[in-house]
């Protein structure tokens, strides 16, 4: 008894530093935050709630609502086109790529990561331009009369943020294939399924831990990210991230951009719920 | 009850992140990007034996929030938008300014703007660069004549070559300008009737945009027109790039004016008063005025000794008599009237 007693507190001891953290850090900053979000602004002053003017208004102001709209069409495209693109890549390096040159691959496919965020969307910037290799390669070799417009689209989001996630998608699925035993493709096989009856019935099944778990982490950074449909986007259209940086930066509005944030937290909770099933921290 | 003790506590992690160590021997400033420039910093350092830490801070809501953070005294002087002395003042952070010991005398009369830096008949701030939120435009692209009016925004001929600059109250008050109503004469009741004008220009606009995505537009020939670029966009491309050039078209422009403020808790006055006398003389003026950051108008027109004729000519110097009579003030709208600007702005950018 004396030495289980011992051992609770040995693990309270260890566990306190990252709970007393995260209730430093988040729980009492996400309990301020809600709070505020039931206050409202009454001229450049906060007027405590409760009062859900502010969750009702975001729900009934159209530019507001289309703050959602645009952000969930952005990350639900996003996370479909770099899952599309990252399962192949990571099929590539895990299967095809000899044992001893796929650290190498992997760093390749993840040295982007190694640039600046920001750097990054600027770059993107110039080669989706007007002058840039996009546009000069593609009326360079006829395809294009003219050069298009791509930057200051929901396009070059899109291409911006797809660049960044399919490398940390290609790593969660990767992590996941090399875990896979042959044993269940040959056995497949076996029973005598073709390749692509192979890859469709068992091994894509079995890497979806890793799929929805890097799937998840793109809906989240890509739902909150202010950086790249700033830079690329040309604030043409705003995300809910443009949308609670106005009210902060422009408006002074933290009342507003509190209930936004929080209605963005409940937006990733939905997404975790729907995913929960199949997120498997330990298979990645 | 208020709760600006909450503001207080959503802001705090950050702005404790990003306060620098400050000391009271050193002058320290918040301040715009153009004041960050060693050019404009060094020499009075040098002439004083002191070190200016700066901080560089956007819009006068994350100035004052930031003030709000700090500890009594943190801040010697800040840079402030000319409209918004009053705010300062209204919250008790500003401190009287010896006006006499400054180079007021010498500035271009329209810019002293009493009206801004004083309240009550006491002066709080003092201006110390100004410019004009116009038409910035490629006049290798542009027929500068057409640049003359602001028609030519809504003529359909630059359709998908306009960019926004991403500011309402300037962009509202030159779109009201172009449908003749001063900017002084905004208000809830006429704002609605530039809906539709903004969200036609909108329409024929490629982007609305941030300082920095602007100029990288104008330079990359994204866009060829900025509606709310001016000198202080253009100046710093000029040399790769002297097609980049403004007017004010006969509708008018929007002068801005950015101030210079001692904050009323500083422990260190003298030298804050020191500083703000520094950066209105002719030699501080003119080392604002060719900042790396953004070229503007000195506020001293006896600047126009020290700047170089290259200079004063991307300053246009020689047209601000008349660019000064063609230019009116920026809106200062009330808390209701600014909302509705904003939700109309937001509107334009959303559709």
């Amino acid at each position: 008894m004396r030495i289980e007693a011992h051992e609770k507190k040995v693990g309270a001891t260890l566990v306190a530093p990252a709970l007393l953290w995260t209730l430093a850090f988040f729980l009492i900053p996400f309990a301020a935050m809600v709070w505020l979000s039931f206050s409202h602004m009454e001229g450049r002053d906060i007027v405590p709630g409760p009062d859900f003017g502010n969750y009702i208004k975001i729900f009934t102001d159209d530019s507001l609502f289309r703050g959602i709209v645009v952000s969930l069409e952005i990350t639900l495209t996003v996370t479909v086109i770099s899952v599309l693109l990252a399962w192949p890549l990571a099929w590539i390096i895990a299967m095809r790529v000899p044992k001893r040159w796929q650290r190498l691959a992997l760093m390749l496919a993840v040295l982007p990561f190694w640039t600046s965020y920001v750097v990054r969307s600027y770059a993107w910037a110039l080669v989706l331009g007007q002058k840039g290799v996009v546009m000069d390669f593609l009326t360079g070799i006829g395809l294009l009369a003219e050069p298009i417009q791509i930057m200051a689209t929901r396009s070059a989001t899109v291409i911006g943020f797809v660049h960044f996630f399919v490398m940390l998608l290609t790593l969660t699925i990767y992590a996941n294939l090399v875990q896979l035993s042959p044993n269940y493709m040959r056995a497949a096989q076996d029973l005598g399924a073709s390749a692509w009856q192979t890859i469709r019935l068992v091994v894509i099944p079995l890497t979806l831990p890793g799929v929805i778990t890097g799937a998840f982490l793109t809906f989240v950074l890509c739902i909150g990210d202010y950086i790249t449909p700033q830079i690329l986007g040309g604030n043409n259209e705003l995300t809910m991230p443009q949308l609670i940086m106005l009210q902060l930066g422009r408006r002074g509005d933290f009342p507003m951009a509190s209930a936004l944030s929080v209605v963005l937290m409940a937006i990733v909770t939905l997404a975790y719920a729907g995913c929960a099933r199949w997120l498997r921290m330990d298979r990645v | 009850m208020y709760l600006k003790s909450t503001t207080a506590l959503t802001v705090a992690a950050l702005t404790l992140a990003a306060t620098p160590s400050l000391a009271a021997e050193d002058l320290n400033a918040l301040i715009w990007c153009d004041h960050a420039d060693p050019k404009l910093l060094e020499p009075f350092e040098e002439a004083h034996g002191i070190r200016v830490n700066v901080k560089e801070y956007e819009g006068t809501a994350a100035g004052l929030a930031l003030l709000e953070q700090s500890r009594p005294g943190d801040w010697d002087v800040m840079v402030i938008d000319g409209v918004d002395v009053g705010r300062l003042v209204e919250r008790d952070l500003a401190e009287p300014l010896p006006v006499e010991e400054m180079h007021t005398g010498d500035y271009f009369p329209q810019i002293v703007l009493e009206d801004n830096n004083s309240v009550d008949g006491v002066t709080y701030g003092v201006t110390e660069k100004f410019g004009y939120n116009t038409i910035a435009y490629n006049k290798a692209k542009v027929d500068p004549a057409d640049m003359e009016s602001m028609a030519a925004l809504w003529s359909g001929k630059y359709d998908g070559r306009i960019a926004i600059y991403d500011y309402y109250l300037p962009v509202i008050g030159i779109v009201g300008m172009a449908q003749g109503i001063n900017t002084a004469d905004l208000s809830a009741e006429n704002l609605e009737t530039l809906r539709e004008p903004l969200m036609s220009l909108k329409a024929a606009s490629r982007q609305v945009s941030d300082v920095v995505a602007s100029q990288t537009s104008l330079a990359t020939d994204e866009v060829d027109i900025l509606v709310g670029g001016g000198e202080w966009l253009t100046a710093v491309l000029n040399a790769d790039n002297p097609d980049l050039d403004w007017t004010i078209p006969e509708e008018g422009g929007l002068l801005w004016s950015q101030s210079l403020v001692v904050l009323k808790d500083s422990e260190n006055k003298d030298m804050a008063v020191e500083f703000v006398k520094y950066v209105t003389s002719p030699e501080g003026q003119a080392r604002l005025a060719t900042s790396e950051c953004y070229w503007g108008m000195p506020a001293n027109s006896k600047t126009a000794d020290v700047l170089s004729d290259d200079e004063k000519a991307v300053l246009r110097w020689d047209d601000q008599a008349t660019y000064l009579e063609r230019a009116q003030l920026y809106p200062v709208p009330d808390a209701d009237l600014d909302s509705a600007m904003q939700d109309l702005w937001t509107d334009m950018i959303q559709n």
